[in-house]
C-alpha cells in the first residue's frame, strides 16, 4: 500500500483549474520527483496535499486515512512535512527558534532534543549559527533551516519545493546530497523541482506534470534517458 | 516637585494606555488588522464592573473578574464572527467592520444603560501618599495602575518570548502559511489574541473608570483612538514599542496640560504623532523588513 495515495486530484483558483485530475502515489522509503515547467501546477500540489489549498475535486490519503479534509495545521502532527518553495524561514526569530517551531506539534521532550541532535548533526552549521536571527542566514542557510524545521516534525515523508532555487551549483549539489541522506535515514522524500536533472538523478521514480496534468511518469533512470523529457527538461 | 508631581500622573495615564495600545498592537501584528472597536471593549469592561459592583453591590473582586471574563469572551466573539469570515478579504473591508463593530457597542451600550454617565467608584481603596512634608501626593489610583502595568508587561513579555503559544503567536505574526505547516492552528492564535488584547482592554477600563469616574457609552472611544496613536508611535505591532509609545503619549498629554494649555493637550499629542511618523515612519520600535530575494 502507498504511504501517500492521490486520487484524480482537482485544483480550481476561482474559474481557472490550475489542477486537472491528477493521480499518483509515493511508498514507503521513495523518492519521487515531480518534474515540469513554472506554472505547471507543481507548487499547487504540494500545497493541495498539504491541506493549505482545498481541493475542488478528489481524494489525498495518507497511511491509509483520508486526509483531505483535513486543515493543515492538523496534518503535521500525522507524520508528514513541507519545506515550501522560497523556504519561508520566520526571519525574526532565531535558528533554534525556528527549530523549535518545526517540533511545535511534538510533546515528548527528550525526543525533541534529540531530534534537534540529529538536526545538528546534520546540518552543522545550524548549530553554529542557533542563536543567530534567521533572516541574516545565507540563501544554503536558511534552505538548510528550512529542511531541518521539517525534520523536526520527524516526518514520514517529507515534501520539498524547489529545495534548489536561488542556490549556487556548489549549494545545490549540496542539497541535493542532504536531500539522498534524509531518504537513506528512512523518510520518504516527494521532491518539486524544476531542475529536473538533478531531480531524476536523486529519484527513483519521476512524474512530469505539464500545464496541470500528469504527462509522462515512470523510473526516474527511464525518464532521464526519454526523448520527449530530454528536450523540454534537461535542455538536450 | 510640582514637575515630578505631573509625571507621575502623566506616567499614571501612560500605564493605562500602554495596557490599552498592548491589546491594539498585539491583534495588528498577529491578525494584520486595526481593530477599532477595541477602545469600545474599554467600556464595556467600565460597564460590566459598574453593573456588578455598584448596581449589585457584589465585591469589587468579582466585579473585575466579570469584567476581564465579559470582555474576553466579547473579544472572541467580535473575532469569530465579525473578523474571521473575512479573513482573506481586503484590509478595507475589514477596517469598516471594526468601525461598524465600535458603532454596534457603543449604540448597545446607550440602549441598555441610557446615555446619562454614571458615577463609577474607584476600584482602588488605597489612600494617597504624600512626599516631602506634602509637596508630593500621589493618589492610590496612580500607584495601583503603574503596579499593574508594570505586572502586566513582565507577564506578556515573558508569555510571548517564552511560552509556545508565544512562539506560535511570533510565526502566525511572520508567515500564517508557515506557521500552518507547522501545526499551528491559525485561527485559534488570533482567538487567543484576541482574548488576551480584551482581557488587558477590561482591566484599563477598571483603572481608566477609577482615575476619572465618569462612564458614559463613550468612554472608550477617545482613548481608543489615543492608544492606537500610542501603538503607531511606538511601532504598530511591537509589544516593547505599545509599552513605550502608551507611557510616552500619558506622559505628554499630562506635561502638555500642566505646562501648556489643557485644550491644546490632544492636538499636542497628535501634533508629535505626526512628527515621529514623519522621521520614522515605522514608529519608535518599528520594524524595518528588509525582503530577502
Amino acid at each position: 500500500m502507498a504511504l501517500l495515495e492521490v486520487k484524480d486530484l482537482e485544483v480550481h483558483y476561482g474559474v481557472i483549474k490550475a489542477i486537472k485530475g491528477i493521480s499518483f502515489e509515493v511508498n514507503q522509503g521513495e523518492v519521487i520527483a515531480l518534474i515540469g515547467a513554472n506554472g505547471a501546477g507543481k507548487t499547487t500540489t504540494l500545497h493541495t496535499v498539504t491541506g493549505l489549498i482545498q481541493p475542488s475535486h478528489g481524494q489525498i490519503i495518507f497511511d491509509g486515512k483520508d486526509i483531505t479534509k483535513i486543515p493543515a495545521h492538523k496534518i503535521v502532527g500525522m507524520g508528514m512535512a513541507h519545506v515550501p518553495e522560497g523556504r519561508r524561514i520566520f526571519q525574526q526569530l532565531t535558528v533554534l527558534e525556528n527549530l523549535k517551531l518545526g517540533a511545535y506539534t511534538r510533546k515528548d521532550k527528550n525526543l525533541i532534543s534529540a531530534t534537534l541532535k540529529m538536526v545538528y548533526e546534520r546540518f552543522p552549521r545550524l548549530e553554529e549559527r542557533k542563536n543567530q536571527v534567521a533572516g541574516t542566514l545565507s540563501g544554503g542557510e536558511q534552505q538548510m533551516l528550512a529542511m531541518g524545521r521539517a525534520l523536526m516534525s520527524n516526518p514520514r515523508i517529507i515534501l520539498m519545493d524547489e529545495p534548489s532555487m536561488g542556490l549556487s551549483p556548489l549549494l545545490v549539489s549540496e542539497i541535493f546530497d542532504i536531500i539522498k541522506v534524509i531518504s537513506e535515514g528512512g523518510t520518504t522524500v516527494l521532491l518539486v523541482e524544476q531542475n529536473a536533472q538533478k531531480a531524476l538523478s536523486i529519484a527513483d521514480r519521476a512524474y512530469v506534470l505539464e500545464t496541470g496534468n500528469i504527462s509522462l511518469s515512470g523510473k526516474a533512470s527511464d525518464l532521464i534517458n526519454d526523448e520527449s523529457v530530454r528536450k523540454a527538461y534537461l535542455g538536450a | 516637585m510640582e514637575f515630578l508631581q505631573f509625571f507621575i500622573s502623566g506616567l499614571s495615564l501612560g500605564s493605562i494606555y500602554a495596557i490599552i495600545a498592548l491589546g491594539y498592537t498585539m491583534v495588528y501584528g498577529i491578525a494584520k488588522m486595526l481593530n477599532f472597536a477595541h477602545g469600545d471593549v474599554i467600556m464595556v469592561g467600565g460597564y460590566l464592573l459598574f453593573t456588578i459592583s455598584t448596581t449589585m453591590g457584589l465585591p469589587v473582586w468579582i466585579g473585575i473578574t466579570g469584567a476581564v471574563v465579559g470582555c474576553t469572551a466579547l473579544g472572541v466573539v467580535i473575532e469569530r464572527f465579525a473578523y474571521r469570515p473575512l479573513r482573506g478579504a481586503t484590509s478595507l473591508a475589514v477596517l469598516i467592520t471594526a468601525i461598524g463593530v465600535s458603532y454596534l457597542l457603543q449604540n448597545l451600550a446607550l440602549l441598555i444603560f441610557g446615555a446619562a454617565p454614571k458615577s463609577f467608584t474607584s476600584i482602588v481603596t488605597m489612600p494617597a501618599m504624600t512626599f516631602a512634608n506634602g509637596a508630593l501626593t500621589v493618589t492610590g489610583e496612580s500607584i495601583v495602575t503603574i503596579a499593574i502595568c508594570i505586572v502586566i508587561m513582565i507577564v506578556l513579555t515573558l508569555f510571548v518570548n517564552k511560552t509556545k503559544p508565544g512562539r506560535a503567536m511570533h510565526a502566525v505574526s511572520e508567515d500564517r502559511g508557515a506557521a500552518q505547516l507547522m501545526g499551528v492552528n491559525v485561527n485559534g492564535t488570533i482567538a487567543l489574541t484576541f482574548a488576551i488584547g480584551s482581557a488587558l482592554a477590561a482591566i484599563a477600563g477598571a483603572l481608566l473608570c477609577s482615575a476619572y469616574p465618569t462612564l458614559t457609552p463613550y468612554t472608550g472611544a477617545m482613548p481608543g483612538i489615543k492608544t492606537f496613536v500610542a501603538a503607531v508611535f511606538g511601532g504598530i505591532g511591537s509589544i516593547p514599542g505599545a509599552m513605550v509609545g502608551g507611557l510616552l503619549l500619558g506622559l505628554i498629554e499630562s506635561l502638555s496640560k500642566a505646562y501648556i494649555s489643557s485644550e491644546m493637550a490632544d492636538a499636542i499629542v497628535f501634533l508629535v504623532l505626526i512628527v515621529v511618523l514623519v522621521v520614522k515612519p515605522t514608529g519608535i520600535f518599528g520594524k524595518k523588513i528588509s525582503e530577502k530575494v
